[in-house]
């Protein structure tokens, strides 16, 4: 890998100098885990290994539970019932896989603010940044996807809500949810196809994540001070950085165990608590639910998608200058997919010069307004559409698309940032104290 | 701010579902089961008193078809001796299509087979009625409690089953109404003779379309437990919890397990990090 010099896997033996000239694979491998990383990063750095344990859990549960499902519509519900009942340790497979997808969602978004608030998208790291984003929207689809195969009341209705939203795009928005669908409606071709797919992005997310980590590890990770790794030479850089194997990967097993027993404790004793009991209710095309709700983490966004309603001044403006082809549900399904969009071109977005948002006086409140906001919409997105949470959904969302096209553009120009730290040496030993036994125990861990 | 934000999504999951579920429900009395909370396990005689009231009311008309006849034997359910189990199979008469040269015919079940479904086409399938319903969204609306409590299904049905009353005054006005006058139940029918000038009910619950089916003393227990309603309802809404979710005794020892050993593991990486670090960190200078 490019980027910060270290020392690179140099083969010893005859057999490894015979396959190092032929594939470079134990090289690759070494380069990966030994990538020196800075010594400074803090516990919200570990939310990465979390979503790769998480997709590797998806993929190894997802694989097995394909093994005993079956994708029609008189016999999905039945097939999930029979994994429940029959199959050896069905019933825990299940669940681990139910609620693998929403301890993935708790850890994606907590990665994301995690990289807005030390500006880790900031260049030179904009095609890291992206290629979550496009992660992130992947995850979004097969979540959907995900939840509409064990084909229950609000598997059904949700499905028929959310393509409805491609309903909305004018001229040729029935065309495409059609096309989505099979059918004029949900039903077998729907089901098969949200099968194939909700079985196919996964290994497609996987091929992104790979890309997502060779991109970091050109530029190397971000940290808390936002300050760079030195690069000037090998003995700066080491400095600065400790090798990603052991000290990262034992303190995010760590962290992972911890946030593994709580998960435990959630498929053991409330397995249910984050789903939908209407979900245990076989599909019924006839009986709609009263309030159809999408998963918890959808909410935020479901939440942007309901607050522009026709009466909304914006809408109507969009309305007038478009003669009419923006409606309020479609502009309703542009907001969603916006809210988006803003934050994957954030890296443009912020005008700051100064990376981490630990120097930024000013931007601190406002990210920290952005979290409630988040939290907001989120709650907000549960409750029915109707006064007053139409009114706080709206500026909750509002203040979502403020904070990236107006608050960042500004900040950078009108924030005053506090000094940085020149090294991550000096930030690391403002924390911990310098080295007792000077630069030696970089290269011996303990034993 | 990594504990901002992990309290802000604690308390935005926490919201967020119980928000959710949050659509009006009657009021829902807070039965004691002993499947409840991480060590709770399922009472083999409650669930064999459910069984039975189950098979001598309910099945008249609702059907578990989800539901073979031979996890009544499972350990950690009904656990039926296996003998009583086929006999009790065998007084079940399933459609099977192979008999007669392919013409099909009925003959009695065996521990292969399902209950039947349900033989009245309004009652729903009990199957996963425990699981298909949800009691409690508390506390604040977070449904923390069911790590306590359950989620409340089987309370669900066991007050609705004690949920049936008089007629309330007002609806005695106008047109009767359809169904049976039920407390607990709200997704029925309700007359605009008991609603207020802004719309809002005045009585709770709503009309069914199940006439009463329990009254106390419908069953005789070889046990010689009470028989009074509101035992009986507690029963079969346990022996239901029992078919929603036949795994839960396993699932909950799994949980426990887990936890457990992934508490060890990370005191133990816990330590293996502190040591690991150790030499590139001082004490703090604050």
């Amino acid at each position: 890998m490019a980027g910060i010099p270290h020392d690179h896997y140099e083969p010893k033996s005859g057999g490894e100098k015979w396959l190092h000239s032929r594939l470079p694979v134990v090289g690759l491998m070494y380069d990966t885990l030994m990538i020196p990383t800075p010594k400074n990063l803090n516990w919200m750095w570990i939310w990465g290994i979390v979503l790769t344990f998480t997709l590797v859990m998806q993929i190894i549960t997802g694989i097995v539970l394909v093994m005993h499902y079956t994708p029609h519509v008189d016999m999905a519900f039945a097939s999930v019932e029979h994994i429940m009942r029959n199959v050896n340790g069905g019933h825990m497979i299940r669940y681990f896989h139910m609620n693998g997808a929403s301890l993935f969602f708790v850890a994606v978004y907590l990665h994301i603010f995690r990289g807005l608030y030390y500006g880790s998208y900031k260049a030179p790291r904009e095609v890291t940044w992206i290629i979550g984003m496009l992660i992130f929207l992947m995850m979004m689809g097969t979540a959907f996807m995900g939840y509409v195969l064990p084909w229950g009341q609000m598997s059904f209705h949700g499905t028929a809500v959310i393509t409805g939203l491609f309903g909305a795009i004018p001229f040729v928005g029935d065309s495409i949810q059609t096309w989505l669908l099979g059918a004029s409606a949900v039903g077998q071709p729907a089901l098969n196809r949200f099968f194939s797919l909700h079985y196919l992005l996964p290994f497609v997310i996987l091929g992104l994540v790979i890309v997502h980590i060779w991109a970091f590890h050109t530029t190397g990770n971000n940290n808390p001070t936002g300050v760079e790794v030195r690069r000037s030479s090998k003995e700066d850089a080491a400095k600065d950085t400790l090798p990603f194997w052991p000290y990262f990967v034992i303190k995010d097993l760590f962290a992972l165990a911890i946030i593994l027993a709580v998960f435990m404790a959630i498929v053991g004793f409330m397995p249910n608590y984050l789903g939908h009991p209407d979900n245990y209710i076989p599909a019924n095309p006839l009986a709609t639910p009263s309030h159809i709700v999408p998963e918890w983490y959808f909410l935020p966004f479901y939440a942007i998608l309901r607050a522009f309603t026709a009466d909304v001044w914006v809408v109507m403006f969009a309305n007038w200058i478009s003669f009419g082809i923006i409606d309020a549900k479609f502009f309703g399904v542009l907001a969603m997919f916006g809210s988006i969009a803003v934050m994957a071109v954030a890296p443009w977005l912020d005008t700051s010069s100064v990376r981490s948002g630990r120097y930024r006086p000013m931007f601190k409140w406002w990210f920290a307004l952005l979290v409630v906001d988040f939290v907001v919409l989120m709650w907000a997105g549960a409750m029915p559409a109707e006064p007053p949470y139409s009114t706080i959904s709206l500026i909750a969302s509002t203040y979502w698309f403020a904070y990236f096209l107006v608050i960042l553009p500004l900040l950078g120009v009108i924030e005053k940032p506090l000094a940085q730290p020149a090294t991550i040496e000096e930030d690391f030993n403002a924390h911990y104290g310098a080295q007792a036994h000077g630069g030696k125990a970089t290269a011996t861990p303990a034993e | 701010m990594l504990r901002t934000l992990t309290l802000s999504t604690a308390l935005a999951l926490g919201l967020g579902s119980g928000a959710a579920m949050a659509a009006g429900e009657g009021h829902v009395e807070d039965f004691a089961f002993p499947f409840e909370g991480p060590f709770g396990s399922y009472d083999q005689m409650q669930l064999q008193r459910g069984l039975q009231i189950y098979t001598e009311v309910c099945s008249a008309c609702h059907g578990l078809k989800h539901v073979a006849f031979r996890t009544l034997s499972d350990e950690g359910g009904p656990a039926l001796p296996e003998d009583q189990m086929r006999a009790y199979a065998e007084f079940y008469e399933v459609y099977d299509a192979t008999l007669f040269d392919g013409e099909g015919d009925f003959r009695p079940a065996t521990p292969a087979d399902h209950f039947p479904a349900s033989s009245l086409a309004i009652a729903p399938d009990l199957s996963l009625m425990a699981k298909a319903r949800a009691g409690f969204h508390g506390p604040y609306g977070t449904g923390l409690s069911q790590l306590i409590n359950g989620m409340g299904g089987p309370e669900y049905i066991a007050s609705l089953l004690n949920g049936y009353a008089e007629e309330p005054d007002c609806a005695l006005e106008g047109e009767p109404m359809e169904g049976y006058y039920n407390t607990v139940f709200t997704a029925g029918g309700y007359p605009d003779a008991c609603k207020d000038e802004n719309g809002a009910h005045t009585v709770p619950g709503s009309w069914i379309a199940m006439a009463q089916p329990l009254y106390g003393d419908d069953v005789d227990f070889a046990d010689g437990h009470s028989t009074e309603l509101h035992s009986e309802a507690q029963d079969v809404a346990a022996f239901l919890m029992w078919t929603a979710e036949p795994k839960l005794v396993a699932r909950k020892q799994a949980g426990l397990t887990g936890v457990i050993f992934l508490t060890v593991l990370a005191v133990l990486l816990y330590l293996t990090n502190k040591r690991l670090w150790a030499p590139h960190k001082n004490k703090r200078k604050d």
